[in-house]
């Protein structure tokens, strides 16, 4: 078998073998994105059950959030929630027909990350004021 | 010439029939929620490092509670139906049935603890909420 001489011929694009181009890359990644948005969600979430709850359960919530690791979470929800929230708008593109050329793909997938970057750092920065 | 739009023409199609359905709902609320987020966005950014009474006279406000209630609601329904699509592509078998049960679980749970928290703030707060001073009214005649 190893020993069956298989020219130049191309093999099939095995997943493990298969470089992805960006494009597929920023596909797979809407699903992990609209995943990472879970955690930002729920200490908001609990942050404002605190708030309507007690002073403590307040404090609690408030210094958790503004912590460094809260306010990790929180940044890296926050990406997440804007790069899926991109890449989503580029999926009703997709379905319109149109932007399914590879050139455009590469393109919107640049967009999509600089894009997301940019507005989570937007969003941080109407945080912190 | 015929009315039915290419939508209904694929609707029923597949082994299943749903997955027109499932593809249409995730792009209707999908739109729904890209105008959602942005303003999602506003109302609870401009409330992380209020005080308590801060927080609670922020989303005692009519556009804070109903645009975080609405991106909840419609967001967590969204979440429910995409990690669906997930299990159905990774999880086989029994682990498959437990993974949509603890989804709808989760996701139900969050839009509970999101509504009782804001109904909790809008109406019946504990503490002390100062409400901002009204604008002058000036009569012109």
């Amino acid at each position: 078998m190893a020993d069956v001489p298989r020219g130049n011929r191309p093999l099939s694009p095995h997943l493990q073998v298969y470089r992805l181009p960006l494009t597929a890359i920023t596909s797979i990644m809407t699903r992990g994105t609209g995943q990472g948005i879970l955690p930002g969600l729920l200490l908001v979430v609990w942050w404002l059950v605190a708030a309507g709850t007690s002073d403590a359960a307040f404090a609690t919530a408030d210094w958790f959030l503004r912590s460094w690791l809260g306010w990790l979470i929180l940044l890296g929800s926050t990406w997440s929630l804007w790069f899926h929230f991109l890449a989503g708008l580029r999926h009703l593109w997709y379905d319109s027909g149109r932007g399914l050329e590879i050139d455009q793909g590469r393109t919107l997938s640049i967009v999509i990350i600089v894009g997301s970057v940019v507005l989570a750092l937007l969003t941080v920065i109407l945080m912190l004021v | 010439m015929h009315f039915y739009t290419p939508r209904k023409l694929a609707a029923g199609l597949g082994s299943g029939h749903g997955a027109t359905a499932a593809h249409w709902f995730m792009s209707v609320s999908g739109i729904g929620l890209a105008i959602l987020t942005p303003l999602f966005v506003i109302a609870v950014g401009g409330a992380i490092g209020l005080d308590r009474a801060g927080v609670v006279a922020h989303f005692g406000r009519p556009f804070a509670a109903v645009v975080t209630g609405l991106f909840v609601v419609v967001g967590m329904i969204h979440w429910i139906r995409g990690t669906f699509v997930m299990i159905d592509d990774y999880v086989q078998g029994g682990p498959r049935a437990w993974a949509q049960i603890l989804t709808q679980l989760f996701g139900w749970a969050v839009v509970a603890l999101t509504l009782f928290a804001l109904a909790r703030v809008l109406l019946a707060p504990d503490v002390a909420v100062v409400v901002p001073a009204a604008a002058p009214v000036v009569i012109v005649n």
